[in-house]
Protein backbone atom coordinates (compact mmCIF):
# COMPACT_ATOMS: atom_id res chain seq x y z
CA UNK A 1 0.00 0.00 0.00
CA UNK A 2 1.09 3.73 -0.89
CA UNK A 3 1.60 5.84 2.17
CA UNK A 4 2.35 9.63 2.92
CA UNK A 5 5.45 9.79 4.93
CA UNK A 6 6.14 13.33 5.07
CA UNK A 7 4.62 16.97 4.54
CA UNK A 8 6.77 19.65 3.79
CA UNK A 9 5.33 23.42 3.63
CA UNK A 10 7.61 26.04 2.13
CA UNK A 11 7.68 28.79 0.15
CA UNK A 12 8.54 29.45 -3.44
CA UNK A 13 10.62 32.67 -4.70
CA UNK A 14 11.45 33.13 -8.23
CA UNK A 15 14.80 34.83 -7.61
CA UNK A 16 15.95 31.15 -5.28
CA UNK A 17 16.11 29.73 -8.86
CA UNK A 18 18.96 31.39 -10.30
CA UNK A 19 20.87 31.57 -7.44
CA UNK A 20 20.67 27.59 -7.17
CA UNK A 21 21.82 28.06 -10.72
CA UNK A 22 24.88 30.23 -10.23
CA UNK A 23 26.31 28.39 -7.10
CA UNK A 24 25.55 32.02 -4.98
CA UNK A 25 23.81 29.47 -1.91
CA UNK A 26 26.66 30.21 0.60
CA UNK A 27 26.44 33.97 0.10
CA UNK A 28 25.78 35.60 3.33
CA UNK A 29 21.73 36.75 2.07
CA UNK A 30 21.22 33.33 0.97
CA UNK A 31 22.95 31.59 3.32
CA UNK A 32 20.66 31.58 6.39
CA UNK A 33 17.79 29.97 3.73
CA UNK A 34 19.74 27.01 2.39
CA UNK A 35 21.19 26.39 5.64
CA UNK A 36 17.77 25.61 7.26
CA UNK A 37 17.44 22.78 4.09
CA UNK A 38 20.66 20.86 5.51
CA UNK A 39 18.72 18.65 7.80
CA UNK A 40 15.25 18.77 5.64
CA UNK A 41 17.30 17.07 3.17
CA UNK A 42 19.07 14.55 5.44
CA UNK A 43 15.66 13.98 6.64
CA UNK A 44 14.29 13.37 3.39
CA UNK A 45 17.60 11.16 2.40
CA UNK A 46 16.36 8.97 5.15
CA UNK A 47 13.28 8.35 4.39
CA UNK A 48 13.79 7.82 0.38
CA UNK A 49 10.41 9.04 -0.42
CA UNK A 50 9.31 7.59 -4.50
CA UNK A 51 7.25 10.36 -5.10
CA UNK A 52 6.42 13.99 -4.10
CA UNK A 53 3.39 15.23 -4.78
CA UNK A 54 3.96 19.25 -5.09
CA UNK A 55 0.90 21.81 -4.31
CA UNK A 56 1.68 24.61 -6.34
CA UNK A 57 0.60 27.60 -8.91
CA UNK A 58 1.73 28.66 -12.03
CA UNK A 59 3.05 32.28 -12.70
CA UNK A 60 2.15 32.46 -16.46
CA UNK A 61 4.13 29.76 -17.32
CA UNK A 62 1.93 27.57 -19.12
CA UNK A 63 -1.28 28.50 -17.28
CA UNK A 64 -3.21 31.98 -18.77
CA UNK A 65 -6.75 32.83 -18.83
CA UNK A 66 -8.02 31.22 -21.43
CA UNK A 67 -8.95 28.37 -19.66
CA UNK A 68 -8.00 28.91 -15.63
CA UNK A 69 -8.60 25.27 -13.60
CA UNK A 70 -8.96 25.91 -10.06
CA UNK A 71 -7.45 22.61 -9.56
CA UNK A 72 -5.28 20.95 -12.26
CA UNK A 73 -3.58 17.60 -11.38
CA UNK A 74 -0.67 16.43 -13.74
CA UNK A 75 -1.24 12.93 -15.38
CA UNK A 76 2.13 12.46 -17.64
CA UNK A 77 5.16 10.54 -17.80
CA UNK A 78 7.10 13.47 -17.71
CA UNK A 79 7.15 17.73 -16.89
CA UNK A 80 8.70 19.63 -19.17
CA UNK A 81 10.83 22.45 -17.66
CA UNK A 82 8.88 25.69 -18.31
CA UNK A 83 9.93 29.30 -19.66
CA UNK A 84 8.07 32.13 -17.32
CA UNK A 85 9.54 35.12 -19.28
CA UNK A 86 12.98 34.94 -18.19
CA UNK A 87 14.37 31.49 -20.19
CA UNK A 88 14.35 27.90 -19.34
CA UNK A 89 16.35 26.77 -17.07
CA UNK A 90 19.07 24.18 -17.62
CA UNK A 91 17.29 21.80 -15.46
CA UNK A 92 16.59 18.16 -16.40
CA UNK A 93 12.78 17.33 -17.39
CA UNK A 94 10.77 15.82 -14.30
CA UNK A 95 9.61 11.99 -13.87
CA UNK A 96 5.94 11.90 -13.30
CA UNK A 97 4.06 8.68 -12.07
CA UNK A 98 1.11 7.87 -14.17
CA UNK A 99 0.02 5.21 -12.91
CA UNK A 100 0.15 6.70 -9.57
CA UNK A 101 -1.73 10.23 -10.95
CA UNK A 102 -4.71 7.63 -13.19
CA UNK A 103 -5.34 6.43 -9.46
CA UNK A 104 -5.32 9.58 -7.60
CA UNK A 105 -7.48 11.18 -10.57
CA UNK A 106 -10.21 8.29 -9.94
CA UNK A 107 -9.95 8.21 -6.55
CA UNK A 108 -10.29 12.03 -6.05
CA UNK A 109 -13.43 12.57 -8.52
CA UNK A 110 -15.45 9.09 -8.48
CA UNK A 111 -14.63 8.76 -4.40
CA UNK A 112 -13.61 11.87 -3.25
CA UNK A 113 -16.01 14.12 -5.71
CA UNK A 114 -13.14 16.92 -6.16
CA UNK A 115 -13.38 17.63 -10.03
CA UNK A 116 -10.02 17.92 -11.11
CA UNK A 117 -8.62 19.37 -14.44
CA UNK A 118 -6.59 16.48 -15.73
CA UNK A 119 -3.14 17.64 -17.10
CA UNK A 120 -1.38 15.35 -19.89
CA UNK A 121 1.57 18.06 -20.90
CA UNK A 122 2.52 20.30 -17.53
CA UNK A 123 5.67 22.65 -17.95
CA UNK A 124 6.69 23.47 -14.64
CA UNK A 125 8.46 26.77 -13.40
CA UNK A 126 9.62 28.19 -10.05
CA UNK A 127 6.49 27.18 -8.41
CA UNK A 128 6.76 24.08 -8.45
CA UNK A 129 10.94 24.00 -9.50
CA UNK A 130 12.36 25.87 -6.61
CA UNK A 131 10.68 23.79 -3.41
CA UNK A 132 12.05 21.08 -5.82
CA UNK A 133 15.80 22.55 -5.89
CA UNK A 134 15.74 23.26 -2.33
CA UNK A 135 14.40 19.97 -1.07
CA UNK A 136 16.31 17.23 -3.91
CA UNK A 137 19.72 17.58 -5.26
CA UNK A 138 19.18 16.80 -9.42
CA UNK A 139 22.05 15.18 -11.60
CA UNK A 140 22.73 16.35 -14.87
CA UNK A 141 20.10 13.67 -16.20
CA UNK A 142 17.17 13.79 -13.20
CA UNK A 143 16.05 13.89 -10.09
CA UNK A 144 15.80 11.53 -6.82
CA UNK A 145 12.01 11.58 -6.81
CA UNK A 146 9.55 10.91 -9.34
CA UNK A 147 6.89 14.33 -9.07
CA UNK A 148 3.35 14.80 -9.26
CA UNK A 149 2.43 18.43 -9.78
CA UNK A 150 -1.68 19.80 -8.97
CA UNK A 151 -1.60 23.02 -9.79
CA UNK A 152 -4.06 25.45 -7.44
CA UNK A 153 -5.51 28.40 -8.88
CA UNK A 154 -4.36 30.76 -6.40
CA UNK A 155 -4.20 34.15 -8.54
CA UNK A 156 -7.41 34.78 -10.34
CA UNK A 157 -10.74 35.91 -8.16
CA UNK A 158 -12.88 33.44 -7.24
CA UNK A 159 -10.13 31.17 -5.37
CA UNK A 160 -10.84 27.94 -3.66
CA UNK A 161 -11.32 28.73 -0.16
CA UNK A 162 -8.75 27.31 2.39
CA UNK A 163 -10.85 24.68 3.78
CA UNK A 164 -11.27 23.00 0.36
CA UNK A 165 -7.78 22.83 0.05
CA UNK A 166 -7.23 21.49 3.32
CA UNK A 167 -9.76 18.62 2.46
CA UNK A 168 -8.59 18.09 -0.86
CA UNK A 169 -4.98 16.95 1.37
CA UNK A 170 -7.35 15.11 3.11
CA UNK A 171 -8.64 13.36 -0.12
CA UNK A 172 -5.71 12.84 -1.70
CA UNK A 173 -4.21 10.98 1.72
CA UNK A 174 -7.08 8.97 1.62
CA UNK A 175 -6.65 8.22 -1.96
CA UNK A 176 -2.84 7.23 -1.42
CA UNK A 177 -3.66 4.68 0.61
CA UNK A 178 -6.09 2.94 -1.58
CA UNK A 179 -2.66 2.78 -4.15
CA UNK A 180 -1.41 -0.93 -4.09
CA UNK A 181 2.28 -0.64 -5.00
CA UNK A 182 4.19 0.10 -2.16
CA UNK A 183 5.21 2.97 -2.40
CA UNK A 184 6.48 6.67 -0.03
CA UNK A 185 4.87 9.79 -0.85
CA UNK A 186 5.44 13.56 0.39
CA UNK A 187 3.30 16.39 -0.35
CA UNK A 188 4.83 19.81 -0.36
CA UNK A 189 2.33 22.71 -0.06
CA UNK A 190 4.27 25.72 -1.74
CA UNK A 191 3.96 29.54 -1.42
CA UNK A 192 3.77 33.02 0.23
CA UNK A 193 4.00 33.43 3.06
CA UNK A 194 3.27 36.74 3.72
CA UNK A 195 4.15 39.58 0.47
CA UNK A 196 2.48 41.53 -1.37
CA UNK A 197 3.84 42.44 -5.07
CA UNK A 198 1.39 45.31 -6.67
CA UNK A 199 -0.23 48.89 -5.54
CA UNK A 200 1.52 51.29 -2.97
CA UNK A 201 1.48 48.24 -0.60
CA UNK A 202 3.88 46.02 -2.30
CA UNK A 203 6.79 44.57 -0.20
CA UNK A 204 4.66 44.56 2.42
CA UNK A 205 5.39 41.43 5.07
CA UNK A 206 4.40 40.28 7.91
CA UNK A 207 6.06 38.01 9.98
CA UNK A 208 4.02 38.38 13.19
CA UNK A 209 0.64 37.00 10.81
CA UNK A 210 3.42 34.28 9.32
CA UNK A 211 4.34 33.38 13.02
CA UNK A 212 0.87 32.89 13.94
CA UNK A 213 0.36 30.57 10.20
CA UNK A 214 3.22 28.54 11.32
CA UNK A 215 2.14 27.80 14.85
CA UNK A 216 -1.63 27.14 13.54
CA UNK A 217 -0.75 24.73 11.27
CA UNK A 218 1.26 22.65 13.80
CA UNK A 219 -1.79 22.73 16.05
CA UNK A 220 -4.61 23.44 14.98
CA UNK A 221 -5.37 23.46 10.98
CA UNK A 222 -8.71 23.05 10.89
CA UNK A 223 -9.31 26.34 12.60
CA UNK A 224 -6.83 27.48 10.50
CA UNK A 225 -8.81 26.09 7.41
CA UNK A 226 -11.48 28.26 8.33
CA UNK A 227 -9.78 31.38 7.60
CA UNK A 228 -10.68 33.43 4.55
CA UNK A 229 -8.67 35.32 1.41
CA UNK A 230 -9.86 38.78 2.59
CA UNK A 231 -8.12 37.95 6.23
CA UNK A 232 -5.02 36.21 4.67
CA UNK A 233 -4.65 39.30 1.58
CA UNK A 234 -5.34 42.05 4.52
CA UNK A 235 -3.40 40.63 7.32
CA UNK A 236 -0.14 39.44 4.82
CA UNK A 237 -0.64 40.74 1.39
CA UNK A 238 -2.55 40.02 -1.37
CA UNK A 239 -0.30 37.44 -2.74
CA UNK A 240 0.05 35.84 0.52
CA UNK A 241 -3.27 34.06 -0.36
CA UNK A 242 -0.87 31.03 -1.87
CA UNK A 243 -0.80 30.35 1.74
CA UNK A 244 -4.10 28.29 1.26
CA UNK A 245 -1.85 25.65 -0.73
CA UNK A 246 0.19 24.73 2.28
CA UNK A 247 -3.62 23.48 3.87
CA UNK A 248 -3.51 20.99 0.93
CA UNK A 249 -0.41 19.29 2.47
CA UNK A 250 -1.32 19.52 6.20
CA UNK A 251 -4.86 17.60 5.36
CA UNK A 252 -2.40 15.36 3.98
CA UNK A 253 -0.19 14.43 6.69
CA UNK A 254 -1.73 12.58 9.76
CA UNK A 255 -3.59 15.27 11.50
CA UNK A 256 -1.69 14.05 14.73
CA UNK A 257 1.79 14.27 12.68
CA UNK A 258 4.69 15.38 14.33
CA UNK A 259 6.12 18.86 13.35
CA UNK A 260 10.04 18.11 12.29
CA UNK A 261 11.85 21.37 11.24
CA UNK A 262 10.64 25.01 11.37
CA UNK A 263 12.56 28.11 9.81
CA UNK A 264 11.34 31.83 8.41
CA UNK A 265 13.41 34.15 6.35
CA UNK A 266 12.26 37.07 5.41
CA UNK A 267 15.01 39.01 3.53
CA UNK A 268 13.31 40.76 0.82
CA UNK A 269 10.00 41.34 -0.03
CA UNK A 270 8.31 37.54 0.76
CA UNK A 271 8.32 35.89 4.22
CA UNK A 272 10.01 32.39 2.91
CA UNK A 273 8.90 29.93 6.10
CA UNK A 274 9.39 26.42 5.59
CA UNK A 275 7.66 23.26 8.14
CA UNK A 276 7.63 19.85 8.27
CA UNK A 277 5.34 16.64 9.35
CA UNK A 278 6.38 13.04 9.26
CA UNK A 279 3.17 10.72 9.84
CA UNK B 1 -17.60 38.32 -1.47
CA UNK B 2 -13.94 40.43 -1.24
CA UNK B 3 -13.85 43.55 0.07
CA UNK B 4 -11.51 46.23 -1.12
CA UNK B 5 -8.13 46.44 0.72
CA UNK B 6 -6.34 49.76 0.45
CA UNK B 7 -3.26 50.43 -1.87
CA UNK B 8 -4.15 47.01 -2.49
CA UNK B 9 -5.70 45.71 -6.30
CA UNK B 10 -7.51 42.64 -6.23
CA UNK B 11 -6.97 40.58 -9.17
CA UNK B 12 -10.79 39.25 -9.63
CA UNK B 13 -12.39 37.99 -12.48
CA UNK B 14 -14.29 40.86 -13.45
CA UNK B 15 -10.83 42.96 -13.95
CA UNK B 16 -9.17 39.83 -15.59
CA UNK B 17 -11.94 40.04 -18.22
CA UNK B 18 -10.68 43.81 -18.54
CA UNK B 19 -7.22 42.53 -18.78
CA UNK B 20 -7.36 39.59 -20.83
CA UNK B 21 -5.42 40.94 -24.21
CA UNK B 22 -3.12 42.36 -22.40
CA UNK B 23 -2.31 39.38 -19.97
CA UNK B 24 -2.43 37.01 -23.52
CA UNK B 25 0.12 39.71 -24.84
CA UNK B 26 2.66 38.83 -21.34
CA UNK B 27 1.95 35.15 -21.92
CA UNK B 28 3.25 35.25 -25.55
CA UNK B 29 6.15 36.56 -23.96
CA UNK B 30 7.21 32.98 -22.46
CA UNK B 31 9.70 32.15 -25.62
CA UNK B 32 12.67 33.75 -26.91
CA UNK B 33 11.82 34.51 -30.29
CA UNK B 34 8.77 36.58 -28.56
CA UNK B 35 11.16 38.26 -26.45
CA UNK B 36 13.15 39.34 -29.15
CA UNK B 37 10.77 40.68 -31.55
CA UNK B 38 8.73 42.48 -28.52
CA UNK B 39 12.08 44.15 -28.26
CA UNK B 40 12.93 44.56 -32.19
CA UNK B 41 9.35 46.66 -32.87
CA UNK B 42 7.22 47.25 -29.64
CA UNK B 43 4.20 48.42 -31.64
CA UNK B 44 4.16 45.70 -34.03
CA UNK B 45 3.94 43.38 -31.48
CA UNK B 46 1.54 44.99 -29.37
CA UNK B 47 -0.78 45.64 -32.81
CA UNK B 48 -1.43 41.58 -32.40
CA UNK B 49 -3.24 42.03 -29.66
CA UNK B 50 -6.02 44.14 -30.40
CA UNK B 51 -5.41 47.03 -27.19
CA UNK B 52 -6.16 49.89 -26.74
CA UNK B 53 -4.63 53.37 -27.27
CA UNK B 54 -4.48 53.59 -23.54
CA UNK B 55 -3.12 50.03 -22.76
CA UNK B 56 -0.87 50.77 -25.76
CA UNK B 57 0.13 54.31 -23.76
CA UNK B 58 0.88 52.14 -20.37
CA UNK B 59 3.31 49.37 -21.71
CA UNK B 60 5.44 52.26 -24.02
CA UNK B 61 5.03 54.51 -20.25
CA UNK B 62 5.95 51.45 -18.45
CA UNK B 63 3.35 52.32 -16.35
CA UNK B 64 3.34 49.29 -13.92
CA UNK B 65 0.54 50.48 -11.69
CA UNK B 66 -1.40 51.64 -14.55
CA UNK B 67 -0.80 48.18 -16.22
CA UNK B 68 -1.91 46.92 -12.87
CA UNK B 69 -5.11 48.62 -12.83
CA UNK B 70 -5.87 47.94 -16.54
CA UNK B 71 -6.29 44.23 -15.62
CA UNK B 72 -2.87 43.24 -16.06
CA UNK B 73 -2.13 40.23 -13.54
CA UNK B 74 1.12 41.22 -11.34
CA UNK B 75 2.74 37.50 -12.66
CA UNK B 76 1.88 38.24 -16.06
CA UNK B 77 3.10 41.77 -16.37
CA UNK B 78 6.54 40.57 -14.60
CA UNK B 79 7.20 39.28 -18.40
CA UNK B 80 7.19 42.64 -19.48
CA UNK B 81 8.92 43.88 -17.03
CA UNK B 82 11.94 41.27 -17.68
CA UNK B 83 11.70 42.06 -21.42
CA UNK B 84 11.93 46.01 -20.58
CA UNK B 85 14.81 45.57 -18.13
CA UNK B 86 12.84 46.09 -15.14
CA UNK B 87 12.89 43.19 -12.82
CA UNK B 88 10.18 43.00 -9.82
CA UNK B 89 11.96 45.02 -7.46
CA UNK B 90 12.41 48.16 -10.01
CA UNK B 91 8.69 47.38 -11.02
CA UNK B 92 7.28 47.76 -7.00
CA UNK B 93 10.00 50.87 -6.54
CA UNK B 94 7.75 52.67 -9.17
CA UNK B 95 4.36 51.36 -8.05
CA UNK B 96 5.38 52.50 -4.19
CA UNK B 97 6.37 55.72 -5.74
CA UNK B 98 10.06 55.94 -4.40
CA UNK B 99 13.38 55.26 -6.51
CA UNK B 100 15.05 52.02 -6.68
CA UNK B 101 17.19 52.86 -4.14
CA UNK B 102 14.84 54.24 -1.53
CA UNK B 103 13.40 50.73 -1.87
CA UNK B 104 15.96 48.88 -1.06
CA UNK B 105 16.75 50.92 1.79
CA UNK B 106 13.26 49.72 3.08
CA UNK B 107 14.39 45.86 2.86
CA UNK B 108 16.39 43.76 5.69
CA UNK B 109 18.91 41.73 3.65
CA UNK B 110 19.70 43.74 0.36
CA UNK B 111 22.43 40.81 -1.25
CA UNK B 112 19.52 38.82 -1.47
CA UNK B 113 18.20 39.31 -4.77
Amino acid sequence: MARIVGGLGLSHVPSIGPVVDRGRTQEPAWKPLFDAYVPVREWLAKMKPDVAIVVYNDHAADFTFDKYPTFALGVAERYLIGDEGFGTRALPEVTGDAELSTHLAQALIYEHEFDLTLCQKIAVEHGFLVPMNLCFAHGPSGWPVRAIPLQVNVIQHPLPTARRCYRLGQALRAAVETYPEDLKIVVMGTGGMSHQLQGKRFGYMNEKFDQWFLDQLESDPEALARITHQEIMEQAGAEAVELIMWLTMRGAVSPRARRVHRNYYAPMTTGMGLITFEG
Amino acid sequence: MLRPIPDTTIFDLRLSRRGYRLNQLCAALCSPEEREAFKRDEQAFMARFDLTAEEKDLILKRDFQGLIEAGCNIYFLLKIGSATGNGLYRMGAQMRGESYEAFLATRKIRGAV
